[in-house]
């Protein structure tokens, strides 16, 4: 706008200046197409490609070598959801989703709101919380799994009881939920923390001078303007707990637990790929997986549009 | 950030009874976060044998370091170490540098098809290791990276999550600062390099302190792409070399912290850009 406002006003020697100065700030953004070609050639080969591989295998019987597979149609879908042993597995891998996202959500609350009201060392607690998020996954789980142990496992010998954490189908997969809160919540605190110290003072101070108490702001301030991350956290949690893994094997000594009780998903479908050499049918499990993950994730997104749509 | 300087301007607040309290409920918190990972330590102190005596208790008896020489001694762990440096580093370079580049690509140029691929990247958020294990290690496979330093690494390149952080950063930024370079006579990729990515400085760091956590403690991944001991990584080698000889806690619990630790010395030191890190990509995420 101001451009055009100029040339009018200035002679011609300058006004050609002008105009070179628009194009080249136009050419400036023209055929960025290089600066996306790396990432998109990765994103291709690792992520595409397997993706489309993942369809076409599924629809054969190959096995890990690769060769020799014929096209066998639906047939492993139509296994795969007659197939018991899946069935299972998903329903593992739900029911520790269940367990684990409000859980996790709550903690991740309340523990933001501790290090957040707490004036003295704050990068202490921050650094308590969120310090086993930062451990990889398998020596977080086998810290566990020796606190677990019987008779020579800390947690049973603290709180003076014998409970078969490990051993019995009751409780195995508890003992992953309660590694995974002791794991991961930090991540989800910090969330909350950065959301927590986003709010203005002046609302707070606002509501003080109304005469509300600490549970009224906290209730008709705090959890309100906290809606928006909360439908994040539990989202980022729902997608990562049912993409269990990591913590389970290892706490189990890479076997499926107790009864064949905790194990997930995904590691069915790794056992049916690596150890029993069923690719196909593995590949058909990843697509389910895949389909199921992609429904979570649009119903998020369709979630937030209407609530936008309502607030609007 | 700027939340976060105002509370340190503040006059110190005093110990009024609410804030010991909190402090106290605080500390008693903290304490159990804390208590797997001392346990952790103190029984790479102990002997084999006292680690697994019945009944457990917290602090050795006899203290010694027999574990950790015993764990340095075979040797693997060093070996170890240094493949989840190689790795994390390269992984971590390599992603900073494309989804710097591509981030930036989809923000601010023009070229065909730039809004569909921009969605089909966006549906790559949802597709992890995880969710496409078989056909990823079958694709890896085909080009002969099995077992190689590059099959470990390239798969864990293309994070489109990184990507749209790095997307919705370089949208905030004027485009006024780039026109008048344009308008200066300085090429594109000038402008980028000089101009864009020192402002982008803070998002860059925060997407590289993510980037190199993810990748070293990544687990799945190396698992299934190599079962050589010579090539695992930390997580990896300590999972599953470890766990087969037979499971020695003194041992295992030495070899986690090895593992463990070095991120956790980074976090004392990083913290602040890491704490808005995490608050940058889960909130870029809403």
């Amino acid at each position: 706008m101001t451009t055009s406002a100029q040339t009018v006003a200035v002679p011609a020697r300058a006004r050609t200046a002008t105009a070179t100065a628009t194009v080249r700030r136009k050419q400036g953004f023209q055929h960025g197409g290089w600066f996306v070609a790396p990432f998109l050639a990765l994103f291709a080969l690792f992520v595409i490609w397997p993706l489309l591989r993942g369809v076409y295998l599924s629809f054969t019987d190959a096995n890990i070598s690769g060769d020799g597979a014929s096209f066998i149609g639906l047939d492993n879908y139509r296994e795969a959801f007659q197939d018991e042993m899946m069935w299972d597995a998903l329903g593992h891998s739900a029911y520790f989703t269940l367990l684990v996202v409000p859980c996790i959500t709550v903690l991740a609350f309340l523990l933001a709101m501790l290090a957040h009201h707490i004036e003295h060392g704050k990068w202490l607690w921050r650094l308590c919380f969120f310090a086993p998020f930062l451990l990889p996954s398998t020596v977080a789980a086998n810290m566990w799994q020796w606190l677990f142990t019987q008779g020579i496992g800390l947690f049973n010998h603290t709180l003076g009881i014998d409970t078969p954490w490990l051993t019995d189908k009751s409780y195995a997969m508890l003992a992953i939920v309660i590694q995974t809160l002791w794991w991961t919540v930090g991540f989800s605190f910090l969330l909350y923390l950065a959301a927590l110290q986003g709010i203005p003072a002046h609302l707070y101070e606002a509501a003080k001078l109304d005469g509300a108490n600490a549970w009224h702001r906290t209730v008709h301030i705090t959890l309100p303007l906290l809606r928006n991350i909360t439908g994040l956290v539990i989202a980022l949690q729902i997608l990562a707990s049912l993409q269990l893994f990591d913590q389970a094997v290892v706490m189990m000594d890479f076997g499926p637990g107790p009864e064949l009780s905790t194990r997930s998903f995904v590691q069915y479908t790794l056992e049916q790929g690596f150890t029993s050499y069923r690719v196909g049918y593995a590949s058909a499990m990843s697509i389910i997986f895949f389909v199921l993950i992609a429904v979570v994730a649009l119903a998020r997104m369709w979630l937030l549009r209407t609530r936008e749509e309502g607030t609007r | 950030m700027s939340v976060i300087s105002s509370t340190r301007t503040r006059p110190r607040s005093r110990w009024t009874p609410g804030q010991i309290v909190l402090t106290l409920i605080g500390t008693a918190v903290s304490a159990v976060f804390v208590a797997p990972i001392a346990a952790a330590l103190f029984t790479s102190f102990k002997s084999e044998a006292e680690a697994a005596e019945i009944p457990p208790h917290w602090l050795p008896e006899a203290w010694t370091g027999q574990a950790w020489k015993a764990l340095l001694d075979t040797g693997n762990i060093t070996n170890w170490f240094v493949n989840s440096l190689v790795v994390s580093v390269c992984v971590t370079t390599i992603v900073l540098v494309v989804s710097a580049l591509a981030g930036y690509g989809f923000a601010r140029t023009e070229f065909r098809g730039k809004h569909l691929l921009l969605g089909v990247v966006m549906a790559g958020l949802m597709i992890s290791p995880a969710v496409l294990g078989v056909p990823l290690f079958t694709t890896v496979q085909q080009l002969g990276m099995v077992d190689t330093y590059w099959g470990m690494i390239l798969p864990q390149c293309a994070p489109a999550a990184m990507v749209y952080i790095l997307y919705k950063f370089f949208q905030g930024i004027p485009r006024e600062l780039e026109e008048a370079a344009f308008i200066d006579g300085a090429g594109r990729w000038r402008v980028f390099f000089t101009i864009v990515v020192p402002l982008a400085r803070p998002s860059l760091a925060a997407v590289g302190i993510f980037t190199f956590i993810a990748s070293w403690n990544n687990f799945l991944w190396p698992y299934m792409v190599t079962n050589n001991p010579d090539l695992m990584t930390m997580p990896n080698g300590i999972a599953t070399v470890m766990n087969s000889y037979g499971i020695q806690w003194a041992q295992l619990m030495a070899g986690g912290l090895m593992a463990g630790l070095p991120l956790i010395v980074v976090f004392v030191f990083f913290q602040r850009q890491i704490v808005a890190g995490v608050a940058h990509t889960g909130l870029a995420g809403q």
